[in-house]
């Protein structure tokens, strides 16, 4: 079953509108609405805040502002992670970025709590902000960046290194703030069940969302219940809970009636976080032979004053590429905006962005082919680290997508072919991400009637867990994949990791893999001394699980049968994953995803519209437990790329510190006109240091160099190197070659 | 500080909004509802009805997740308010298929994986359903090349224009674009 592309088990669930989101459950009845009023300043403090005409409205049940919110538990620095930590809201009048929560109205009806959140009626003294990125130069260095990576690191003698090169790189880049965006906006339903509370949710870590609750309304965890079956889409901007969950918690608690709040689309730009913008200076020092001598990696971005996000955006530099003398940096500039927080393939996506564009620039200032000149710096161990790689095949990659994709038919010249109106390019990328392992517990139960029922906290954020759990499942216990049922995005079930990080589908499938080898063995023990069972006796050694049978030496018995003769309530198992901390492989290797894309581009010759052609990616991600959900996660990153590099840029009024283009009016993110197509290849692998399954996470090696690819696609076409991303066409168009006659 | 039940619970006196009783045909069924005038469609579908399949994604004629056909037409739910639709026929994605009989459309986005989250699939599936009918109704787009020919070629590049109205963050286009002309071929997907 593992590696089969089997079909979304919940597909016909989504295809017919009966997969049900956070906002969507009816089981608690009707249930109250709220409604998030937000600061219309970006840093001062309240004034006055007079909520009396809006408690008056129609309908109002509640009007909550930092005057009347109960006491919050405060966040603890000293929890590792953020998302596990309180989030309180409504602190105080002091405001901190524009939108910041300054009420919650809660009525009826969605119509009557909108319609009174605009008669609260705030004042405010407002302050001077720090808005503008490019306006600082103050900056400061984070004790490590995110994931708890080593703020800067230093290998030989990089100024040495650099100052001896033939051939140098030395440029700077910018990349914009960027936001997740599901098209599920974050959204809560709270309900109040005795002393307990039941918190429907969007979220990606059912975990983190239940102690942050509990910590912030100073709640027992255990009378927190988070449920979270279906997510409608996550892309790190639903690993933790945000304010609109704190505030339906708290009405819910108070008025002891089930409160729904979701943000509108023009909230989730102000209260979530988004990518730090960040300006980054890349420097590559090379002999004519194209061997990298020296590299350094230097980030700058903005980071919230209060809470600290540093996006480890030099972090895959340091695995890259071979070269002796090596340095990369991260530092940060305080900015009264809201805070930085993990958007898909945080780092890798606007390091790898900018790095895979400067290796580009050194192929051409070289005359070397880019596919070459990453063959050429291909290392043999983990330059950084000095570890051995687990399974690195990026040469592999990169060969295979250079003769899938016909990179043969390069222009060698930038801006000398022309399709019409189109100048063409093509451009290409390396891409690795780092293979992370967390602590996480399954529970697989065999029934009576032979079917197995797999419980853990993990979520579906449209990532395919439901399905691979199903095959994962199904192979273990040699079970069809109907016999399977999986419970997922439940608090009160065994404790993951949850969707984030690549690190979801292997977690998840370790654990369950190894709690169906347990209760194998659990079963084998009872048949072996079960004398009513025909395999009494015989040698389990020889055991083949299978159909929902157990057999051996031409005896065989039906799992069901089994379980009701000896097990009347059930078997069950659990099965764990280690934290890689604990688990020596992560450290004695390098363990790693790889990847190649390629890309061709139009230029218009006169407007440098920019339009995509197509694009393949090639990974090598170690075995696949689904091709088909594999493939769309592939393909989805990729996509992330695309609109990396040429569409997606949130710009901040330097006036106010609001985004301006907050919504996706004003925010392009890719749509169906502006994706060709796009063709994914999965090389056959199996990395054995990484799991007892050999997979690896691939939910963000897609997005990982792909932006990049486009961009320098854009340079072979057109000659003009736009290092101020994303790519358009006012960047684009004064380099044009002139208009012809 | 003082509790929120101190100072502002239980002071909802103020007159209520006059609700319009309204008949609805949903999925041809006839439902009969109070609603706020200022009720969208959308809301009137998902909080009234309880009809949730179509989702609100950004309230705003943005992303097409709300999709709906209103007498076979595709309508963007969240931009139309109910009160406007007493005498028309509404089509959500409840009522082309469910689990166990799927619409051709609905099989075919399973069949070529056409989602991931699946929160804007009940949009792009509405959506794809209305938008065949306008090419068979000789709809010109933006990228039709001859408008002045009867008949327009199911090209990929209409699909993607045509669809281009509901957004996929997790962009499942290029399995989208399958499903739509694997169903509209006809074929499982």
């Amino acid at each position: 079953m593992i590696g089969q592309a089997v079909n979304r088990v919940d597909g016909p669930l989504k295809a017919t509108g009966r997969a049900t989101y956070a906002y969507e459950h009816w089981e608690a009845g009707q249930p109250l609405y709220g409604f998030i009023v937000g600061a219309t300043i970006g840093k001062g403090r309240i004034t006055r805040i007079d909520t009396e005409d809006a408690e008056r409205a129609p309908g109002v049940q509640l009007v909550m502002t930092y005057l009347t919110t109960p006491e919050q538990g405060p966040r603890d620095e000293s929890i590792p992670f953020e998302y596990w930590r309180a989030q309180p809201v409504l602190t105080g009048p002091d405001i901190h970025y524009y939108g910041e929560p300054v009420a919650l109205v809660v009525a009826e009806t969605l119509e009557e709590a909108r319609s009174a959140a605009d008669l609260v009626e705030v004042e405010y003294r407002a302050g001077r902000g720090r808005f503008d990125f490019g306006e600082f130069e103050d900056v400061y260095i984070p004790k490590t960046v995110n994931a708890g990576l080593p703020t800067d690191t230093a290998v030989g003698d990089f100024d040495a290194g650099f100052a001896g090169a033939e051939v140098k790189v030395d440029q700077q880049y910018t990349t914009p703030y960027e936001f997740s965006l599901p098209i599920e906006p974050n959204a809560c339903m709270a309900e109040p069940r005795g002393e307990d509370l039941v918190i429907y949710v969007s979220c990606q870590i059912t975990d983190a969302a239940r102690d942050s609750v509990a910590s912030t309304l100073r709640m027992a965890p255990e009378r927190v219940h988070i449920l979270a079956p279906f997510v409608g889409g996550g892309f790190g901007s639903k690993l933790g809970i945000h304010s609109e969950t704190i505030l339906a918690a708290f009405a819910a608690r108070t008025l002891r009636r089930p409160v729904k709040v979701a943000m509108t689309r023009q909230q989730v730009f102000q209260l979530v976080g988004m990518r730090p913008t960040s300006s980054q200076r890349v420097r590559l020092g090379a002999g004519r032979d194209g061997r990298l001598s020296a590299i350094a990696h230097d980030v700058t971005m903005h980071t919230n004053p209060d809470i600290e996000y540093a996006e480890q955006t030099a972090a895959t530099t340091r695995s890259l590429y071979a070269a002796p003398h090596r340095l990369t940096s991260h530092r940060l500039t305080a900015l009264d905006l809201p805070r930085g927080t993990d958007v898909r393939a945080p780092g890798e996506a606007p390091g790898m962005l900018t790095v895979e564009s400067a290796m580009d620039e050194l192929a051409d200032a070289l005359r070397m082919d880019p596919v070459e000149l990453r063959i050429r710096n291909e290392p043999t161990v983990d330059p950084e680290r000095d570890v051995p790689y687990s399974d690195r095949h990026l040469v592999d990659c990169l060969r295979e997508g250079a003769r899938r994709f016909g990179w043969e038919n390069r222009p060698a010249t930038p801006a000398s072919v022309r399709d019409g109106q189109w100048l063409i390019g093509y451009g290409m990328s390396a891409a690795i991400r780092g293979h992370f392992q967390g602590p996480t517990a399954v529970r697989v139960r065999l029934e009576t009637d032979g079917t197995a029922v797999i419980q853990t906290d993990m979520t579906d954020i449209g990532t395919g867990t439901y399905t691979i759990l199903t095959q994962v499942g199904a192979e273990g216990l040699g079970l069809p994949l109907e016999r399977v049922r999986i419970e997922l995005g439940r608090s009160d079930h065994p404790t993951s990791w949850g969707s984030g990080g690549s690190w979801g589908a292997t977690n998840s499938c370790t654990a369950v893999h190894r709690a169906c080898m347990t209760l194998r063995e659990k079963l084998l023990d009872t048949v072996r001394d079960d004398a009513r069972s025909p395999l009494h006796g015989l040698d389990p050694a020889n055991a083949v699980f299978s159909d929902g049978n157990v057999g051996t030496d031409g005896a065989s018995e039906a799992l069901g049968e089994i379980v009701a003769r000896n097990h009347p309530e059930g078997v069950e198992a659990e099965g764990r994953t280690l934290f890689m901390g604990d688990d020596p492989n992560y450290s004695a290797y390098s363990i790693n995803t790889y990847g190649a894309t390629f890309a061709e581009v139009g230029v218009d010759a006169d407007t440098a519209e920019i339009r995509l052609r197509r694009m393949l990616g090639v990974y090598s991600v170690g075995r696949v437990f689904n091709p088909k959900t594999a493939r769309s996660q592939l393909i989805g990153g990729m996509i992330w790329g695309v609109g990396a590099a040429l569409e997606e840029e949130a710009v901040v009024d330097p006036r106010s510190g609001a985004f301006v283009n907050r919504d996706f009016a004003g925010y392009l993110v890719p749509v169906h006109a502006d994706i060709p197509d796009v063709d994914v290849v999965v090389l056959e692998g199996y990395d054995d240091k990484a799991n007892v399954l050999g997979a690896k996470g691939l939910g963000e090696v897609g997005i990982c160099g792909s932006g990049a690819s486009v961009a320098n696609a854009v340079f072979n076409a057109t000659g003009v190197r736009v290092r101020d991303f994303p790519v358009t066409i006012e960047k684009l168009l004064p380099g044009l070659p002139p208009m012809d006659a | 500080m003082m509790s929120a039940s101190e100072t502002a619970v239980g002071r909802s006196q103020g007159e209520m909004a006059p609700l319009s009783a309204i008949t609805l045909n949903v999925n041809d069924q006839v439902r009969q509802l109070q609603v706020d005038p200022r009720t969208s469609l959308l809301d009137a579908l998902r909080e009234h009805l309880r009809l949730s399949g179509t989702k609100k994604g950004c309230d705003h004629g943005q992303c097409g997740a709300c999709t709906v056909l209103i007498n076979g037409r595709r309508v963007n739910s969240c931009l139309t308010l109910a009160v406007m639709h007493e005498n028309d026929a509404i089509v959500t994605i409840e009522g082309l298929g469910d689990p166990g009989h799927l619409h051709p459309m609905q099989r075919a986005f399973v069949e070529r994986d056409g989602f991931q989250c699946g929160y804007c699939t009940p949009g792009q599936i509405c959506s794809a359903v209305g938008m065949l009918a306008e090419v068979e109704a000789g709809w010109p787009s933006h990228v039709t090349a001859d408008v002045a020919t009867p008949g327009i070629a199911l090209t990929d590049n209409e699909i993607r224009e045509r669809m281009s109205g509901n957004i996929c963050r997790c962009a499942a286009y290029p399995n989208i674009v399958a499903a739509i002309r694997g169903s509209a071929e006809g074929g499982p997907g």
